[in-house]
């Protein structure tokens, strides 16, 4: 028998995930140049790049004030969210987790509930639902780590289970916020609960972006990791992996970065349950290939939502919301009837 | 023949419960040691304290003289490799799932395994026959092969002390056999250090230079297998009527079992013709 090639499999494999990566790029810069040409005002798609280089007219000004913002929140959003799914989904080994499952997008609406009925707004002006919204998210993450976290062993099943409650009862509580607000709280609440990436706050874009890229870098570092815990807990911990820590760095990274993305954005369900499993079944369930072809296949996803969202009805917008539910339900259900691949997460 | 991994005074259980009170024991350089002992006597339990997965109540696991829960988490696992029972991630390939073992070497921040890591992983994969496997998933190999896959991702950790818990269980004989003269000849050629729980008594005395029988939660006795598999240390560890005798090609102990009819028959007539048994003395 010849010796054994290392190099070849090796490179088979980085090409692999090289053409993964490459793809995926391709298909965001489809996706910009689409998002960017779909909405009331009518940019063909091959003016796009003409009006962006010459920097002027009512098209640049529509372009980069309006659709840019959008664009890049859906990316940042979108990835991180789609990132969270991933990530909690491993950690959990759970097909059915997502960032909402835990219970952050029913704190997130709580306190954005309570802010608008307790009228924050007036007095902490364009922050106070974001604000809020995190706050509500982080609250739940917290609960849910501590009671899930306790006697110094993480327990996974646990933190699910509460996590699951606590989402329940934040959803009571607001029904209850609800039906005591005025018409006019209720709408505002509604249409907050419903997701939009119509940002006037830029600052608050950036930090959006910010925030999931850098949960991209520091979980992509977790990647190994993850990987071994694939295998289940106990074979990680034999392969040095210190099992806890992973669990606890990660179960907080993904919060942090959906209760971030739910707070400049509202609840825009499904990426971060959809996209991973897309992902997993088109590019393989390696974290080191999963993380980043996530983050770039949630971003893709939202501006395709949002511009659908936009145009559908013109003048008027429909919910991204709306628009992720039903796409990414009737693509998911499609596509696993098709491959006839199960939902697995091992 | 110094002590490779010895566990002193070693306590430990689960919650309030104590599965395993004042432990002593040692496996040697270069040896094959087995642990036996009945269903509920702590073989997992003392299994999973030697691993480090559960945390000493009181006393300690020395690999060469160091304190396993104060070393490093990839300095342990480089120095001790662990074949558990249970592997999850099915769907991983064989050559993915046996790289894993590089895990322990790798780099902090190290994203992707060097050449070397695959030329090391296939060197192993080759020696335990499922280099062409390699592309398949771990879900659509057989048992046995999957526990091929394992020792493989074990030796591609390059430890001194390979760890297996019941490595036999649920196989045919012929993968047993397999499994288990592969580890002889790794523990031979490789001068590799094996611990292993194992329920098969026949096998434990055919492959084993040392055994441990553990019986509630204390070592019961211990020593080469011609002292442990001992028809008399046997029913009173085990609770069960056992007749010993040399296999007839290896002279290594042999246990049969005895049907509870046949036994009583036996008992009768030994008393009615009230002479001494001249079957070998066993029963």
């Amino acid at each position: 028998m010849n010796p054994p090639s290392g190099s070849a499999s090796r490179q088979k494999k980085l090409f692999r995930w090289g053409i993964s990566l490459l793809s995926l790029l391709v298909l965001t810069v489809v996706a910009f140049v689409l998002g960017m040409s779909a909405g009331e005002l009518d940019i063909s798609v091959w003016d796009v790049p003409r009006i962006l280089a010459e920097k002027e007219g009512v098209e640049y000004v529509v372009l980069t004030r309006i659709r840019l913002p959008r664009i890049i929140l859906a990316i940042a959003a979108g990835g991180g969210l789609s990132l969270s799914g991933a990530v909690l989904q491993g950690i959990y080994r759970n097909p059915l987790v997502e960032p909402f499952t835990l219970g952050i997008s029913g704190g997130a609406a709580l306190g954005v509930a309570l802010a608008i009925v307790f009228t924050l707004p007036a007095v902490l002006g364009a922050f106070a639902l974001p604000l809020a919204g995190f706050s509500g998210a982080l609250l739940a993450i917290v609960f849910v780590y501590v009671l899930g976290a306790r006697f110094g062993q993480v327990n996974v099943n646990n933190m699910l289970l509460i996590g699951v409650m606590v989402s329940f009862v934040s959803s009571s509580v607001m029904m209850l916020m609800m039906s005591l607000a005025t018409a006019q709280n209720l709408h505002s609440i509604i249409f907050w609960m419903m997701g939009s990436l119509d940002e006037p706050n830029s600052m608050l874009i950036r930090l959006t972006l910010i925030v999931s890229v850098s949960s991209l870098v520091v979980a992509s570092f977790f990647s190994r990791a993850l990987n071994a815990l694939r295998l289940g807990e106990a074979n990680a911990w034999h392969l040095g992996i210190n099992t806890g820590l992973t669990i606890r760095v990660m179960f907080l990274l993904a919060s942090l970065v959906a209760g971030v993305c739910v707070a400049s954005t509202g609840v825009i369900g499904f990426v971060g349950l959809v996209i991973p499993h897309l992902v997993r079944v088109l590019a393989g369930s390696d974290y080191r290939i999963l993380l980043p072809a996530s983050f770039l296949g949630g971003g893709i996803f939202l501006i395709i939502c949002d511009a659908i969202a936009r145009t559908i009805i013109a003048p008027n917008e429909l919910p991204i919301g709306v628009i992720t539910g039903i796409a990414g339900g009737i693509m998911f259900i499609v596509f696993l009837s098709r491959s006839r691949s199960t939902l697995k997460v091992n | 023949m110094s002590g490779l991994l010895t566990v002193h005074n070693f306590s430990c259980g689960y919650g309030d419960k104590f599965v395993l009170r004042d432990v002593n024991l040692q496996a040697r350089h270069g040896e094959i040691s087995g642990i036996i002992g009945p269903n509920g006597s702590g073989k997992t339990t003392l299994f999973r304290g030697i691993t480090g997965e559960l945390p000493a109540r009181s006393g300690e696991v020395l690999l060469n003289g160091r304190d396993i829960s104060q070393m490093p988490y990839n300095a342990r696992a480089r120095s001790m490799a662990v074949v558990a029972q249970h592997v999850y991630a099915t769907d991983v390939t064989v050559e993915e799932y046996v790289l894993m073992g590089r895990l322990p070497h790798r780099k902090q921040f190290q994203l992707f395994e060097t050449k070397e890591d695959y030329e090391i992983a296939h060197h192993y994969m080759q020696l335990t026959n499922v280099y062409d496997l390699r592309d398949k998933l771990m879900s659509k190999i057989s048992g046995g092969e999957q526990q091929l896959a394992n020792i493989a991702r074990a030796l591609t950790q390059q430890p001194e002390l390979l760890l297996l818990d019941e490595p036999t269980s649920h196989l045919d004989i012929t993968h047993q056999v397999q499994i288990l003269n592969l580890i002889q000849k790794l523990n031979e050629e490789m001068k590799l250090s094996v611990l292993m729980i194992i329920h098969d008594l026949n096998l434990a005395g055919e492959y084993c230079d040392y055994l441990v029988m553990l019986k509630d939660g204390q070592p019961f006795k211990q020593g080469l297998p011609d002292e442990v598999l001992n028809y008399q240390v046997i029913e009173e560890g085990y609770k069960t009527v056992v007749v010993v005798q040399p296999n007839p090609v290896s002279n290594k102990p042999a246990v049969f079992l005895v049907s509870d009819k046949i036994l009583k028959q036996k008992k009768q007539k030994n008393r009615q013709e009230e002479s001494p048994d001249q079957s070998g003395g066993n029963l």
